[in-house]
């Protein structure tokens, strides 16, 4: 009975051959939710009744030898900041406390259509905005590795659910590493595709220009897998791609033979625990054993990345929350005094702290006399990285650096200084401002047992590649099979 | 002091696609509040607009018609301020790459042409409306957001006007173009068109501009004049006594005929413009912009100047003519069909106008063809029937919508041109009238009339008078 430890494409399988129903894999996940949910909260909303019902269906198919989806029976959780129709989407906001979408978000769909289960909606930091997980207005999501320590964000839900065997997969989102970096800090994998590869049709915006959905999975396949579920051409998203999208699993495993790996020396700089540097290391050992070439590189504006974000992301931030006024939706905090106080008052609220300190840095670029010096300025710069990584692209197949630059930190360590916070970032963000893709892979513990994320970044829509890449490493080393120590003796013990 | 009037207009017309400019929604004016409405022009959590190219085509075409340089790259911003009627608290427009600009606009005023330079043309989304309860004691207001996200086209003039006069023309030229475009409807009583004015005065023989008042709340062209009118006076009095004009925004009120302070230019938003991240610059080649063009008809004054030169119209009948590009279309393609100009623009300007008129007759959907109108012509100059039969002729025809012969043939309206039919008549009728040819003979012309009138009447108006008036002087011997 160890199935909850298992991969979504085992579970699937087994599903499949109905050596198990789906049936019971719901049942015995919620029973597992029940017992450590409390411990690690990474969740808002279950939705336990609905996932039964949809598992009896997909048991029902099985049953018959119908044509069943690519994600036939797979416990899926889905960050909360994602809509879901007739299902509470709260952005981890007071704002939205009582927000039920009347419509899917594209990868939804995409999900209901594989047969997915969606078993809940994950916390996050309040609409995406931060690093820990620790700006949620409902719960704190802890470390399933340590529960004094944050999951990392603000995919922590989706990243926490998937490292405790709370959910078989995930769908978080990123806009500056908010997946890589808790898987990182989780010891899962985590995808962030090109942008563009998935539409952002349904995904509650942060920062336009850098929002993609990804992945949190136990492993590569499993990544690939629902890659290729939600990628794709949207006409209700004018930024997703019409690219074609290749079959991500065929040929996953055909190895790294002559693959050059650049190292950027700007990711190995001061502030890099030794853990994580020892650790990236070793994997690189690993590569050029198994006969990649490992060439030193420069991202000479890697420098930028973190002020050029902020910039960026605040200033969309900043329009893209005007439309929480109380007028159509979600709080609305007492209509006397007229609209102004209306909007006033459910802003201040409806919003925590981060959220207004984002949305008035954002205001504060955009002003008239400002706009040229900062939101300009800073899309220059956006450039001028975009440039890099496209130059560095000629050299190499693919960069290797840390996820970040330090593992799960103690809840509340940071929370008092938010520059502190802003550069745990500092080795994602630059993949988000130059939209290519990004994966982090567990590559290690540090000294006090936590898990370390590498990540592999390529060119733009060669996820195929990244992902074959990744696979060669997870297939030479056991650390994705770690599991945390919370695990439930009932289902963990074969 | 005699003062120059500095006049530049702001006009939104919104443009007549089916659908709204980033979504699916109807566009359709006057229905139930709030029905056609969907999560994307409702600004709801996580949607995304998706541009409706028709209404991109439209301002492009706009934008050519009004001379303006295309923008190759144009691209989307969004320009922030909240109220409850802009779903998004953000509308999505035009600032940094407009679509066209550096055009032009040529009004005629008083005979002679004048180019109104335009400063941009532009696409954004329409916004919602608020609706004020209007029991007293109230203390809310609704909102109806099927007018949100209409597509918008914004068309700035530069300061170029210098009197309500070059204001009016530019207001009827302007509608004219974008009717004759058919890219909107062009109804300012249900707000598909509207204006704004800029109105500064300065010194006459200066050619430095005086401080700028903005009119919002015009909702006709009559109050556009009478804005200005009185923003003039206003202007000039405070000049007058040595005092500065403020630069500021005021709101016309129709009812009093005044306009009241708005906000003043310290007061004016920062609508924090930037690009739209969810929507993608647009591209436009060469090929794109050509086929655009070919969609162009001839402009409403250029299509004035050819009838006059071409058809030796006047130059009033052809204004009549073109003023609505139907009338214009039907009236060319009545002289393809016979070559009578004169007599079709008198047709179409003296009796089809009053029936449409009369008749309240949808102009897109008139009951009679330019072929029909032609055979009735056609029909006059044969002598078949005289004018005063063929007036009743056409007025059948807009009623049945059948053809001039079919109606003659039915009434049996042929005018008599039967020589010795007439001749009999004209026999009956002096013998019934003696004292008529007595009359006549004692130099009485006007009784030759009443015998005219007399044949006329015992032929139902169908004898042909020409050959009645030559037989019955015959007869009386003159």
């Amino acid at each position: 009975m160890k199935h909850l430890e298992l991969t979504s494409l085992q579970i699937k399988e087994k599903i499949l051959s109905k050596e198990i129903q789906a049936v019971d894999v719901i049942k015995h996940l919620f029973e597992w939710i029940k017992e450590t949910e409390p411990n690690v909260q990474a969740y808002i909303t279950t939705t336990e009744e609905e996932s039964l019902r949809k598992a009896e269906e997909i048991d029902k198919k099985v049953k018959n030898n119908e044509r069943v989806g690519l994600l036939a029976g797979i416990p899926i959780a889905i960050k909360d900041n994602i809509c879901t129709k007739n299902l509470l989407t709260t952005c981890a906001s007071q704002i939205l406390k009582n927000f039920i979408p009347p419509y899917d978000a594209f990868v939804i769909n995409r999900l209901k259509e594989e047969d997915a289960i969606i078993i809940g909606k994950t916390n996050l930091d309040e609409f995406a905005m931060g690093s820990s997980t620790e700006n949620s207005s409902y719960k704190e999501t802890r470390n399933p590795w340590d529960l004094e320590r944050v999951p990392g964000g603000s995919s922590g839900g989706s990243a926490a659910a998937v490292a405790s065997n709370l959910a078989f997969m995930a769908l978080g989102s990123e806009t500056g590493g908010s997946i890589r970096q808790p898987a990182a800090m989780c010891g899962v994998v985590g995808v962030k595709p090109t942008y563009g590869r998935v539409s952002r049709y349904g995904l509650i915006a942060f920062g336009s220009s850098l929002d993609q959905i990804g992945t949190l999975t136990k492993d590569i396949k499993d990544a690939a897998v629902l890659l290729q579920v939600i990628s794709g051409h949207d006409a209700c998203d004018s930024t997703s791609a019409p690219v074609p999208v290749p079959d991500y699993l065929h040929g996953i495993d055909s190895g790294i033979n002559g693959l050059k790996i650049g190292i950027p020396k700007e990711y190995f700089a001061d502030g890099l625990n030794t853990d994580i540097q020892k650790a990236i290391k070793d994997a690189l050992g690993i590569y050029e054993k198994l006969g990649a070439e490992i060439i030193d590189i420069s991202l000479p504006h890697t420098e930028y990345a973190v002020a050029t974000y902020y910039l960026v992301a605040t200033a969309e931030a900043s329009s893209n929350l005007a439309r929480y006024d109380g007028v159509r939706y979600g709080l609305r905090a007492g209509s006397e005094g007229g609209i102004v106080s209306m909007y006033c008052r459910t802003r201040s609220e409806g919003f925590g702290n981060e959220v207004k300190r984002r949305v008035m840095l954002g205001n504060y670029a955009l002003s008239a006399g400002y706009y040229d010096a900062y939101y300009l300025k800073a899309s220059k710069v956006r450039t001028l990285i975009k440039n890099d990584f496209d130059a560095a692209f000629e050299k190499v197949d693919c960069i290797i650096c840390p996820t970040s630059p330090v593992p799960a930190f103690k809840i509340g360590e940071r929370t008092n200084n938010p520059l502190e916070m802003y550069l745990t970032d500092v080795y994602t963000i630059p993949a988000n401002l130059a939209g290519i893709p990004g994966i982090s892979i567990p590559c290690g513990f540090s000294r006090e047992g936590l898990p370390i994320g590498m990540q592999i970044l390529g060119r733009y829509f060669e996820e195929k590649r990244l992902l074959q890449i990744a696979h060669t490493f997870e297939a030479e080393t056991n650390f994705h099979l770690k599991t945390p120590p919370l695990k439930d003796p009932r289902w963990c013990r074969g | 002091m005699e003062y120059e009037v500095v006049i530049g207009l702001e006009t939104h017309a919104e443009l007549s696609t089916l659908t709204k400019l980033f979504c699916g929604c109807s566009t359709k004016f006057g229905v139930e509040p709030n029905t056609q409405v969907c999560p994307v022009c409702l600004g709801m959590p996580g949607v995304l607009p998706v541009m409706n190219k028709k209404a991109f085509e439209y301002s492009l075409k706009s934008a050519l018609a009004l001379h303006c340089e295309i923008n190759k790259f144009t691209n989307f911003d969004r320009k922030s301020y909240y109220y409850p009627d802009l779903p998004k608290n953000y509308q999505i427009s035009q600032n940094y790459y407009n679509l066209g600009v550096n055009g032009y606009m040529t009004i005629e005023v008083n005979g002679s042409t004048k180019k109104i330079r335009i400063h941009n043309v532009h696409l954004e989304e329409e916004a919602g409306k608020l609706i004020h309860p209007e029991e007293i004691g109230t203390n809310y207001s609704l909102v109806d957001f099927n007018r949100a996200g209409v597509p918008l086209l914004e068309i700035v003039s530069y300061p170029d006007m210098r009197g309500v006069d070059e204001v009016d023309s530019y207001m009827q030229t302007l509608r004219k173009i974008l009717l004759y475009m058919d890219v909107s409807d062009c109804k300012m009583q249900e707000g598909s068109l509207r204006f704004e004015a800029s109105i500064s005065l300065r010194e006459k023989g200066s050619d430095k501009l005086g401080n700028r008042v903005e009119i919002k709340n015009l909702n006709s062209m009559k109050a556009v004049i009478k804005a200005i009118e009185y923003e003039v006076g206003r202007q000039s009095k405070l000049l007058d006594r040595g005092e500065t004009v403020a630069r500021e925004t005021r709101l016309w009120d129709a009812v009093t005929e005044r306009s009241e302070r708005m906000r003043s230019k310290e007061e004016a938003q920062d609508y924090r413009y930037f690009p739209e991240p969810d929507l993608l610059p647009v591209l436009i080649d060469e090929k794109w912009l050509h086929e655009i063009k070919g969609t162009i008809p001839e402009l409403p004054l250029d299509r004035k100047l050819r009838f006059v030169e071409v058809f030796k119209l006047s130059d009033y009948d052809s204004g009549i003519l073109t003023e609505e590009k139907v009338f214009a279309d039907f009236f060319e393609e009545c002289v393809k069909i016979l070559n009578r100009p004169k007599a079709i623009s008198n047709w179409i300007i003296n009796d089809l106008l009053r029936e449409v008129k009369d008749r309240k007759l949808d102009i897109h959907n008139l009951p009679i063809k330019p072929k029909q109108l032609a055979s009735l012509i056609e029909i006059i100059e044969k002598g078949t029937i005289s004018s005063t039969i063929a007036k009743e002729v056409f007025s059948e025809m807009i009623q049945s919508g059948k053809n001039p012969h079919a109606i003659i043939e039915e009434k049996k309206l042929a005018q008599i041109s039967d020589e010795s039919l007439i001749e009999s008549i004209i026999e009956k009728v002096i013998a019934t009238n003696p004292e008529a040819i007595e009359d006549y003979k004692k130099g009485k012309k006007n009784a030759l009339s009443f015998l005219m009138g007399q044949v006329m009447k015992e032929t139902k108006g169908k004898a042909n008078p020409k050959i009645v008036n030559e037989l019955l002087k015959g007869k009386v011997g003159v």
